[in-house]
């Protein structure tokens, strides 16, 4: 095995990666802020996809379907929180996890009766349409550009918890939301921004899963249960720990389909297992924490 | 949802017991007319799930076939019905449902089922109470000795016809060819029956790769069979993993360095990855609807679909639908009702022509003979419309020959 294939192999591990960390991230911080376990994450990120799929065809253009869809989807998460979640806050976890989990029937189902059930296509933008010469093998370039787009991102998104007034409020809310509202601070409002955040989150992985699968009414149940493992790997609430755990999710996935393809599947639950053993809050949990 | 008989205390054998004592009660006066009595044909298959487009195919087209037979009166005088049920692509569930189809609903006969799983566990349950099943599933297991019973038909299309069928058109003696292919029953069969062709012509194996069941990504795959430097990439999937895996192979340019050739190329997945991805993808066939050029049943089958569906056009997994119906009620017709050992007796003399062509089924394994195709799917400039998918590449008459012998399979000859 020449190290040319490895080296491959671990870029389509990244690839893939990518795409886990954002959908993980979204739904880690919706956990670790407002404690709501979200089961319609997974279809949401369909939701995303048809949005894409469908403004890009009305613009004629993937980047406005790129751009607006997970504006307009997180929008609609946001009346989501506003209508539906906000009404659950301070009940057990159970509560809206049971009304996500409906939810996710009901926009599934929504799906299926606009537009069919069966996969459309999602055409990948002409720009990046092709493979790139690496020297060492040949790359999809649209996946070289979902890599850089997942870390651009990221690179935003960390700059705004860290180093913005704004960002500051979201991780002192996360901490103790009482504090802040003693401080005067409407933290309604806050958790309105982050819910938005999560979907919209949901929705951008949603468009750039798009072209490289078939488009679906059911394409979210599968990405639900490894955004699942993702955040449990990395740490329940951890954003740190969902970017950590979906590139060593997407790597290991990869690797272990280079030797035993068949099990591709199977290790990232393996992972899971030997995780929650070793450390039960996840890699960047913290312990003990309920929400 | 809490399974039924756990409230109160009377006894499953009990109740069914009452329940016969009574329905014999309510029927005693029907006993001299019996010949009224509708026809009830059980039809599960996945409507829900990843064979979702190709199930809903094989029922509208199934209720086309009862629709026709109910246009003519019937069959013998008596109406016939079609009870659907969603198995859910699973075995349990597709159990479950058959037997309730035979136990409840009392159908006469089964037909239906596409995943190779699913179809053994409805054979399971119709085997073991004596009720007629046509299989429309390609995997053909049950046609092997330690699953048949006289009761099981096998409408589909098998593994071996249709590999034997694509590989004569893609394969040349000393060609390269590597294998994706998916792990469990229907991969695997393909599997056998692409390299069983292989060695008969004479290509060299040069790697296989098995993919997890359902999976979405196939990247992770790309590169390591890029590495084995191919002429020909066999897939052998179904459904929705068809389309993402050519769709990802395409991405990664795997057309530019090899062929790209399937056990069984899907309309619908075709239609659902668009015409660029498949351009130049082959693959076998039971129906392609273009072929009524050069058949007359097709024609029919054709110009009967488009009035029931508002002008939409049959694909090929709907056509089983069709024509495991059909061949069930035609035999029907024969043997003059529903005795199950009259209308078997009918199924084994039966020479049917409903969609391609003629077929019959093989006395010892019950499996259709029946005519392949293997299509190429057509370049979007090359497309009249956009119906216009595949060109014929072949259309293999159907023959004894193209099936496994049936000692092989295990049937005392």
């Amino acid at each position: 095995m020449d190290l040319s294939l490895i080296i491959m192999q671990l870029l389509s591990g990244i690839a893939l990666g990518a795409v886990l960390v954002i959908t993980a991230l979204g739904l880690t911080i919706v956990f670790g802020m407002l404690g709501v376990v979200n089961f319609a994450h997974g279809a949401l990120f369909m939701i995303g996809a048809y949005a894409g799929l469908y403004l890009a065809s009305l613009t004629g253009s993937f980047w406005w379907g790129l751009l607006l869809a997970p504006i307009l989807i997180g929008a609609f998460g946001m009346l989501i929180e506003f209508v539906l979640i906000r009404r659950l806050y301070g009940r057990s976890i159970d509560d809206p996890l049971l009304l996500t989990f409906g939810l996710s029937y009901i926009l599934v189902e929504g799906v299926r009766i606009v537009f069919g059930s069966d996969g459309i296509p999602f055409p990948t933008p002409p720009q990046l349409i092709g493979v790139l010469d690496l020297g060492i093998g040949f790359f999809p370039r649209y996946r070289l550009f979902v890599i850089a787009l997942v870390a651009v991102v990221l690179l935003v998104l960390w700059l705004t918890l860290e180093k913005t007034r704004i960002g500051l409020i979201v991780r002192a809310g996360a901490r103790d939301p009482t504090i802040m509202q003693v401080l005067g601070v409407d933290i309604g409002r806050v958790w309105l921004a982050i819910f938005g955040l999560g979907v919209g989150l949901a929705a951008l992985g949603g468009v750039l899963a798009g072209p490289m699968r078939s488009v679906n009414p059911e394409m979210g149940s599968l990405v639900l249960a490894e955004a699942f493992v993702v955040t449990v790997i990395g740490g329940l609430g951890s954003i740190v720990g969902a970017v950590v755990a979906g590139l060593m999710v997407g790597i290991s996935i990869s690797l272990v389909a280079l030797f035993a393809p068949e099990m591709a599947t199977i290790v990232m639950f393996a992972l899971m297992a030997v995780v929650l053993l070793i450390r039960p809050q996840g890699l960047f949990g913290v312990r003990g924490r309920t929400a | 949802m809490p399974k039924s008989g756990s409230t109160p205390k009377i006894s499953r054998r009990t109740a069914l017991a009452g329940l016969s004592a009574s329905a014999a009660l309510l029927a005693m006066p029907r006993l001299g007319r019996a010949a009224d009595e509708t026809i009830r044909i059980g039809f599960p298959t996945p409507l829900t799930g990843p064979f979702a487009a190709e199930a809903r195919d094989q029922v509208k087209c199934a209720e086309l076939a009862v629709k026709l037979a109910n246009d003519k009166g019937g069959i013998g005088g008596r109406k016939v019905e079609l009870l659907v049920r969603d198995d859910k692509l699973n075995a349990g569930e597709a159990a479950t449902r058959t037997l309730e189809l035979i136990e409840k609903e009392k159908v006469h006969a089964v037909v239906g089922a596409l995943s190779s799983a699913v179809q053994l566990a409805v054979n399971e349950v119709t085997r073991a109470r004596r009720v007629i099943y046509v299989s429309i599933s390609q995997s053909d297991t049950i046609n092997e000795a330690k699953d048949f019973s006289k009761y099981t038909f096998h409408e589909a299309l098998n593994p071996h016809m249709t590999t034997a069928a694509v590989a004569r058109q893609t394969l040349k003696k000393g060609m390269k060819v590597a294998h994706l292919v998916a792990d469990y029953a229907y991969g695997h069969e393909m599997l056998r029956g692409f390299k069983r062709a292989q060695t008969a012509i004479g290509a060299d194996n040069v790697g296989e790769i098995l993919h997890p069941f359902g999976a979405a990504d196939y990247s992770t795959f790309m590169p390591r069979l890029m590495s084995m430097r191919p002429d020909v990439l066999c897939i052998s999937n179904f459904g929705r993993d068809q389309a993402n895996a050519i769709k990802q192979a395409v991405d990664f340019g795997v057309k530019q360095q090899m062929k790209i050739v399937v056990p069984v190329i899907l309309h619908n997945q075709r239609l659902a990855v668009g015409p660029d991805v498949f351009e130049g993808v082959i693959g076998g066939a039971n129906y392609y609807w273009g072929l009524e050029t050069q058949s007359k049943s097709a024609a029919a089958f054709n110009t009967a679909f488009k009035a029931a569906n508002g002008g939409a056009i049959p694909t090929d997994y709907g056509a089983y639908g069709y024509s495991g119906v059909g061949s069930l009620l035609a035999a029907m017709q024969t043997a003059g009702g529903t005795d199950t050992d009259k209308v078997v007796d009918a199924l084994e003399k039966l020479q049917y022509d409903l969609t391609k062509g003629p077929q019959h089924y093989r006395k010892c394994d019950h499996q259709s003979v029946q005519s392949v195709l293997v299509l190429e799917s057509k370049k979007k400039s090359a497309m009249a419309n956009d119906n216009d998918l595949f060109a014929i590449l072949a259309n293999d008459t159907g023959s004894d020959d193209m099936l496994r012998s049936c000692s092989e399979l295990g049937h005392a000859t």
